[in-house]
């Protein structure tokens, strides 16, 4: 019988169905970072308890991380603790870590595909939602708390409920302008931020097929922002380009019987999905949020809805994100001012986002009284940034180059807003206090959005930027 | 490991409105900057009230001794963190009561054997109100009969049948279960190519 990608990496991991319906999952590949493990580990020495399968978990760090001075000991001594705390767990257990004299460091989720360790066809799991990322591989790969990273050290298993597939095809060609955060922002603007709960996404479509992969990670990415746990891309000769070669991915001959059983894996045709949408991804336009969740944006060119024409039970959402912003109904996106421009997140601070960034601030300077501020998603991105030297791009253009991280995106360290600061973020949640100020306020879009606006000092749409691609 | 049956919990509820309340709300990620849970609950909520200047529920002592935590649609959005749900338990509130959930939220809290219900959305504005009239009264939720029942009425609530014989059966605590069947475990993983090395 024809199957989905998702059915037939299930089975392959099953170990049994137990007595509460739920499937007993073997995990593949567990990402651990300092934030979400260090109570895991905590729980399993109380018990007792083991790591089963040291090397199939590997370790970062990248939440709390400085992005200026990354000197050990660092300055902030609660993430010196955490750090310290990491490497410790992963010393006695035997865990694999790349910490930051590793070269490899960065943001978990940029970390496990460049390095080749994400690969189609596994089960993926860090306690971190964003672990969507991976599925643009074709890997089955979702967030879980801390009491299941403690679950999964322990047994490399999980209790899973079944998911349902939702295929999502982008028919057409993307315009000028418009990037991968814009067709996963339509998406999630379209179906909701809880229209995925219960699904896992299929994206597919001539638009998807013609992505990088770097570009299917950035809408994988999101699938959380719109309720999905997990979201994949079946994998296909774009795939299998960008893991040959790679420090983990398989060698030699190895990695033709790899690319066998890869091939095996995409959604059948004719099988069955729980539901099916189709978007004309040739009609979107570039998007930026105006509210407190991911789904409230607007393309650039349209204004802020006015809460007269939409329904009642909608009103409330819509004045009380309108009110914590700062904005206006009926007012136009474009011009609205910014203080902060932020390039950064494991959404969109891989390579081709700074390049698509730095050709829009090429020969620009960033707006008097933007502060803007590029962080690579790892250090391996920093580093082949610098060799094409897209760091002096920046820097000329008045923006601070940092060390990986997860940075602004959440704040956990010191970088953050300050006061209602409003900022232009190429990051993934746009959540009340998100970027660590209380009131502060950030608007979601593209890098190169991100970048328009950081040299206009003001939202502006980067199809009228004579460099956009 | 055998862990408690939990079927019926009996307390008075704190109401919190809003849909959407992500877990960055719930606990914002300043709090997470430590190597445990404990004293997360000092900070439940704590830049939603704030803002609130004094008029959020949980600033209310009329509701210090809630222990059930009555919201709306797609609580506990965002983040995986399981934080949010360790800042509510250990706040004291023993369930939650909504419209819907986030899934990684819903199943932090299962694994704390803390039980998330839902209801219609006219029921949690009913439970809601309820609460705000008489912060005092008790509600009853309970998991056998698939009800809460409020000074007022009772509620039909629902539960997705593994969750809900997870803790009445006393195995919401996964981790016993996982390793009992070690020898599947290693046979499932020597089938994967991947882990098995390609050959």
């Amino acid at each position: 019988m024809p199957s989905t990608l998702l059915q037939k990496v299930w089975d392959a991991h099953s170990v049994r169905k137990l007595p509460n319906g739920q499937t007993q999952l073997f995990v593949g590949l567990h990402l651990i970072h300092e934030v979400t493990s260090p109570q895991a580990f905590d729980m399993l020495r109380a018990r007792g308890g083991t790591v089963m399968f040291p090397e199939r978990t590997i370790a970062t760090v990248d939440h709390i991380v400085p992005t200026k001075d990354q000197r050990r000991p660092f300055l902030d001594v609660m993430a010196e603790d955490m750090l310290s705390a990491l490497e410790r767990n992963c010393r006695e257990a035997g865990i694999r870590m790349f910490d930051l004299a590793s070269g490899a460091q960065g943001i978990v989720h940029v970390v496990g595909p460049e390095l080749g360790l994400t690969q189609p066809g596994m089960t993926i799991a860090c306690g971190d939602s964003h672990t969507s990322t991976h599925g643009a591989f074709g890997a089955v790969a979702f967030g879980i708390g801390t009491s299941q990273v403690r679950d999964v050290l322990a047994s490399q298993c999980l209790a899973m409920d079944p998911l349902k597939v939702r295929r999502i095809t982008i028919s057409g060609r993307l315009a000028p302008g418009v990037y991968a955060k814009d067709v996963i922002l339509e998406i999630i603007r379209r179906l909701g931020v809880n229209g995925g709960v219960g699904y896992a996404y299929e994206y597919a479509g001539e638009i998807v097929d013609r992505m990088t992969m770097d570009e299917r990670m950035t809408i994988c990415n999101m699938s959380i922002e719109g309720g999905a746990r997990a979201g994949y891309v079946n994998p296909d000769d774009t795939t299998l380009a960008y893991l040959r070669g790679r420090r983990f991915a398989p060698q030699g001959d190895d990695f033709d019987r790899a690319a066998a059983w890869w091939r095996s894996l995409p959604s059948d045709p004719g099988a069955t999905f729980d539901d099916e949408v189709r978007i004309d991804g040739g009609s979107i336009r570039p998007t930026v949020t105006w509210g407190i969740n991911p789904g409230q944006s607007v393309y650039v060119d349209e204004t802020l809805p006015n809460p007269a024409s939409i329904p009642s039970a909608e009103r409330p959402a819509v004045e009380e994100a309108l009110q914590f912003m700062g904005l206006k109904h009926g007012a136009p996106i474009a011009g609205t001012r910014i203080d902060v421009a932020f390039v950064g997140s494991c959404t969109n601070a891989r390579l081709s986002d700074l390049r698509e960034a730095a050709r829009i601030v090429r020969g620009k300077h960033v707006a008097p009284n933007v502060k803007a501020l590029v962080v690579p998603g790892s250090q391996a991105v920093r580093d082949a940034a610098e060799r094409e030297g897209l760091h002096n791009l920046f820097i000329e253009a008045g923006f601070e180059w940092r060390g990986a991280g997860c940075s602004m995106c959440l704040a956990m360290n010191q970088d953050r807003l300050e006061g209602r600061e409003m900022c232009a973020s190429s990051s993934n949640r746009n959540f009340k206090g998100r970027q660590g100020s209380p009131v502060g306020r950030t608007l979601l879009m593209s890098p190169a959005m991100v970048a328009a606006a950081a040299v206009a000092g003001e939202i502006v749409d980067v199809r009228t930027f004579s460099d956009v691609r | 490991m055998s862990v408690e049956k939990i079927s019926r919990i009996t307390g008075p509820a704190l109401p919190v409105r809003g849909d959407n309340i992500d877990t960055d709300r719930i606990i914002p990620a300043r709090f997470l900057r430590s190597v445990s849970f404990e004293g997360l609950e000092h900070h439940l909520f704590e830049d939603d009230r704030r803002q609130a200047s004094g008029t959020h529920p949980l600033d209310n002592v009329a509701y210090a001794g809630a222990a059930l935590l009555v919201v709306n649609a797609n609580f506990g959005c965002g983040s995986s963190r399981e934080h949010a749900p360790q800042a509510i338990r250990r706040r004291g509130i023993r369930a939650v009561v909504g419209e819907s959930f986030s899934e990684i939220f819903f199943g932090n809290a299962v694994a704390l054997g803390m039980p998330c219900v839902t209801v219609s959305a006219a029921a949690a504005s009913q439970l809601q109100s309820g609460a705000e009239q008489d912060p005092a009264a008790e509600l009853t939720l309970d998991l056998e009969s698939m009800t809460i029942q409020s000074p007022r009425a009772r509620v039909p609530i629902e539960m997705p049948a593994a969750a809900r014989g997870a803790f009445l059966g006393g195995s919401w605590d996964a981790t016993g279960l996982l390793l009992e069947r070690y020898e599947d475990v290693r046979a499932v993983a020597g089938r994967l190519p991947y882990v098995s090395g390609w050959r």
